[in-house]
């Protein structure tokens, strides 16, 4: 499976985790869109803890953590 | 030896310091009076920026904010009164310093942050605070900030959430933070968000201030509704 953890506003509709299963997601776009959130909603995209982008490859066993823009003052 | 001749270094710490001490040594105290920060903003941030510093004893201060006050900001932004609406925000923030510490050196500039003013707003400065609203200008202010050289705290909220870090010249860390295409939901903010988070930067400012060890480079994203603080990169 592959572990999806959602911080903030990301967490509206949906759970605080998510597990995914591998199949037919080869990058975490794939995830963001099996989940159904545009990829501008995402401004930090962790997987495995490393800093990466939407076309970073994803594999079973892979942890992703996705946190929204937040920029207000 | 008279009282005049006391180098800096002994003079005792004013009264109105005393219970920083203990937290603090009277060393890293003089050294909060010596330093000069400049705060890029002056709305839900910056107001509270201003006053935790000169409470703590900062006495050279640089604001900047070309805005004015609006109702919409009664609800959080600790400079906003409905007798100051239409205000300059940067006009009330120098008011304010005026009425906690009248011995602070605080310059107010009734001016948006610019490519061609930021080197000028930054010049002598040892440290910024990032107080501003958009994505745009905090990007602005990152890159002025590595060109002169000076460390920028980095502060942002978005309802329930702030984001604090310290951002160090040439580290590019704002680009991580928002990436291109990255777009901000909606300008929701609750009054205790700015507080906190200007207390997280205000924390992190001291300690950079008085020379004490810094995470550089590290982001903590705090989450007030579930009561989460995580630490990314």
């Amino acid at each position: 499976m592959i572990e999806v953890r959602l911080f903030a506003t990301l967490r509206q509709g949906r759970d605080k985790i998510v597990y995914l299963a591998p199949e037919g997601l080869a990058q975490a776009a794939d995830v963001l869109q099996s989940l159904n959130i545009p990829a501008e909603e995402v401004s930090i995209l962790l997987v495995n803890g490393f800093h990466s982008k939407p076309e970073t490859p994803v594999k079973d066993g892979d942890v992703l953590a996705l946190f929204p823009p937040v920029g207000g003052g | 030896m008279l009282e005049s001749a006391k180098s800096a270094e002994t003079a005792p710490i004013a009264e109105r310091f005393i219970r920083n001490l203990g937290a603090l040594t009277e060393e890293e105290q003089r050294l909060l009076g010596e330093k000069r920060v400049f705060i890029a903003g002056c709305g839900g941030l910056g107001g509270y920026l201003l006053e935790l510093l000169l409470r703590l004893g900062v006495r050279r201060i640089v604001l900047a904010d070309g805005d004015v006050f609006e109702a919409s900001n009664l609800n959080r932004q600790l400079l906003a009164t409905p007798a100051l609406l239409g205000t300059a925000k940067a006009k009330a923030a120098k008011a304010r310093a005026a009425a906690i510490a009248p011995e602070a050196e605080v310059v107010a500039h009734e001016v948006f942050l610019t490519a061609d003013k930021a080197a000028c707003l930054l010049a002598g400065c040892d440290a910024a605070l990032d107080a501003l609203d958009n994505i745009e200008s905090r990007r602005l202010l990152a890159e002025a900030c590595a060109a002169v050289g000076i460390p920028l705290i980095h502060g942002a909220i978005h309802g329930w959430t702030a984001q604090v870090a310290l951002c160090l010249p040439g580290d590019r860390l704002m680009d991580r933070l928002y990436p291109k295409g990255a777009t901000l939901a909606d300008k929701a903010s609750l009054a205790f968000t700015p507080p906190f988070c200007a207390a997280m930067q205000t924390a992190l400012c001291v300690r950079l201030l008085c020379g004490r060890e810094v995470p550089a480079g590290r982001l903590w994203f705090v989450d007030l509704l579930d009561m989460e603080m995580t630490g990314i990169f």
